[in-house]
């Protein structure tokens, strides 16, 4: 079950802890896997880790250029881009009536606009290969609202109607969209909270504990799956039941 | 008929599933062989790597027809 052998699967973020477990799940099930990411060196290590069916793609995702450029590099690299994870983000936290239009539109830049820019670039392959996977990470607070994240959850509840209405365009060409969206997973990001704001988040999740990135991995590799071909347009939440959406 | 026009009629005859002699000068791609919007853009995703032309977005809204089509292409080539 869930073998992507022969399919090639661009990851961005995944210098990440959840992008590289994302890259683990799906290398893993025998995809060739490309890592984008904007730090070059610690791809390098993951390509490294992974071995075999490993390439690294760095690209700036705040450059609309360079994202405009990498579907195309990556085709070139791997062979075709049958699977797309939009998993790089990036968050600017502050108070609404404090935030910068800098602080807004950065967010919106990287964790929207780059998404719909790379899912415009992996189209015409996926169309006309007539198979696609498309998966978009989001997050619990695009559903839910966090205080200090209105960029960010605007961004990631934009990908979500935008994942939808692109799941609509092209499900009949054998191409799925789906989003997942994580709650608190332990990641570099929740391990500089303090004991006490991890005590309190815990105290909101039912399972008690942190999500982890592999678990988030795991999500990914089934929407990735040709098994998944009957789910589109979907928001698979992975959130220990924080938020029963 | 030009070159053009049939390598054009053997994309479309193609991509659409449609009979050869109801793809005529005037046929619409939509309204007369059945492409939804999506399937238009397939069109010229074909026709661009057939010919090895780059067709803009703004052209490729103005191509309707078959006859369109040809025409466009002649004028690129």
């Amino acid at each position: 079950m869930f073998d992507l052998t022969g399919k090639s699967a661009l990851i961005t973020g995944a210098s990440g802890g959840i992008g590289g477990a994302i890259a683990h799940a799906l290398h893993g099930a025998g995809a060739t896997v490309g890592l984008s990411g904007t730090r070059e060196a610690p791809l390098a290590a993951l390509a490294e880790e992974l071995g075999d069916r490993a390439h690294v793609l760095p690209c700036n995702l705040s450059d609309a250029e360079a994202v405009t450029a990498l579907p195309k590099q990556a085709a070139e690299a791997l062979g075709s881009v049958d699977i797309l994870v939009n998993n790089a983000g990036i968050t600017r936290d502050n108070l609404f009536m404090r935030m910068s239009d800098e602080e807004w539109q950065s967010v919106l830049d990287v964790n929207l606009s780059a998404t719909f820019r790379l899912c415009k670039g992996v189209l015409r392959g996926m169309m006309k290969a007539r198979w696609g996977r498309i998966v978009n990470i989001s997050s619990v607070v695009g559903a839910t609202g966090n205080p200090g994240q209105g960029n960010y959850a605007a961004a990631k509840a934009g990908m979500v109607g935008m994942s939808k209405s692109l799941a609509y365009e092209v499900a009949s060409r054998g191409i799925t969209v789906n989003a997942v969206a994580p709650g608190f997973i332990e990641t570099a990001m929740t391990e500089k909270l303090t004991d006490d704001q991890k005590a309190g988040i815990l105290g909101q999740i039912p399972t008690g504990r942190m999500g982890t990135p592999a678990e988030i991995g795991a999500a990914v590799l089934y929407l990735s799956s040709p098994e998944a071909a009957y789910v589109t347009g979907t928001v698979l939440h992975v959130n220990g039941g924080m938020a029963m959406l | 008929m030009s070159d053009i026009a049939d390598r054009v009629k053997k994309i479309v005859v193609e991509h659409l599933s449609v009979d050869e002699d109801k793809v005529t000068e005037s046929a619409s791609f939509i309204d007369d062989l059945g492409a939804d919007s999506l399937d238009t853009v397939e069109l010229v995703m074909a026709f661009e790597e057939e010919f090895g032309i780059e067709i803009p977005d703004d052209a490729a809204e103005t191509i309707q027809t078959f006859g369109d089509a040809v025409k466009f292409i002649s004028d690129a080539q």
